[in-house]
């Protein structure tokens, strides 16, 4: 199988496709928002932190 | 008490205690990563690859592969967020809360990809995006549960008031669990009926089946990370003002 064969996905490409990009974009937000978030605040109550150092 | 071993009471002990918490689940993330890693490479190359095509349906069914763990993903997560639910409101366990509220953001997501792959599926083999059968409708039920448990805890400011809310809205949509799952048998619907999961042996071939239970442990390992890494969150924001999360916020500040 040639790998246009295997992108054409028997002339239903848009359907498979689409639901695998799709799945892909959903699960890595999932992960990618709760790191940011953790970054975030760890960021700021350390900041916090130091202004109460001082 | 007596049937369960002292060792076992002692980890989830230890467990329920925030910063033993955070420090364990950080040591496991990488081992989680690379078992999901592996199980959805070789499902995804099983599924996409070496399966051959449907005799009915072509290469349209792939779907399935991220359709169906999904799916169950989606009844799977309800029933551990609601059990989670139940012991945050019995024994007012703040980490069975956070377990409850960071399933709830998965769960909705699964959901999502279900329905949606679902309508992508539907358009070319039933030739409509959308019906309104019982399978999909009260799939789209479980969505707005989803969604009405994440709005109502963010609606409420004190997190264990919005805790207690919240575990009470999840235990009464529990009955939308065996309605969803019995739905394609109860009525007489668009949707198929099941191909895995009933009593004789699956109609499915196993070339086909391998990856998709390939497919469906690499969800419940996705599940285990995204579960993780949400609650780390939750927790800092919940015990800002202790100390382990002052000392964290200097070491990882980035200061």
């Amino acid at each position: 199988m040639s790998l246009q064969e295997f992108l054409a996905m028997g002339g239903y490409a848009f359907y498979v496709w689409t639901s695998y990009g799709i799945c892909l974009v959903v699960l890595l937000a999932n992960v990618v928002i709760p790191i940011i978030q953790r970054k975030n605040f760890l960021r700021q109550q350390g900041l916090k932190q130091k202004r109460q150092d001082l | 008490m007596f049937l369960v071993p002292d060792l076992v009471v002692r980890f989830f002990h230890r467990m329920a205690s925030p910063p033993h918490f955070y420090a364990f689940s950080e040591r496991l993330m990488p081992w989680l990563v690379v078992i999901f890693m592996l199980l959805a490479v070789t499902g995804l190359y099983g599924g996409l690859y070496l399966a051959p095509p449907d005799y009915q349906q072509g290469d349209s069914y792939r779907i399935i592969y991220i359709h169906v763990p999904s799916a169950w993903m989606s009844l799977f997560i309800y029933v551990v967020m609601a059990i989670a639910g139940a012991i945050g409101l019995i024994w007012r366990i703040k980490l069975a809360e956070i377990v409850m509220i960071s399933s709830a953001s998965v769960g909705a997501s699964f959901t999502f990809i279900a329905l949606v792959t679902g309508s992508l599926w539907g358009k070319p083999m039933w030739g409509t995006w959308w019906v309104w059968d019982a399978r999909l409708t009260s799939e789209l039920i479980l969505l707005f549960l989803y969604l009405g448990i994440i709005g109502l805890y963010g609606a409420i400011d004190d997190k264990r008031t919005a805790s207690k809310a919240v575990a009470i809205l999840a235990l009464v949509g529990v009955v939308n669990i065996p309605i969803i799952h019995y739905s394609v048998e109860w009525w007489n619907t668009l949707h198929q009926g099941p191909t895995v999961a009933k009593m004789d042996k699956p109609s499915i071939h196993v070339s086909m089946l391998t990856p998709l239970l390939l497919m469906a442990l690499a969800f419940k390992v996705y599940y285990a990370i995204a579960l993780i890494l949400q609650a780390r969150v939750e927790l800092l924001q919940r015990e800002r003002n202790s100390q382990w999360v002052k000392t964290k916020a200097v070491e990882e500040g980035g200061l």
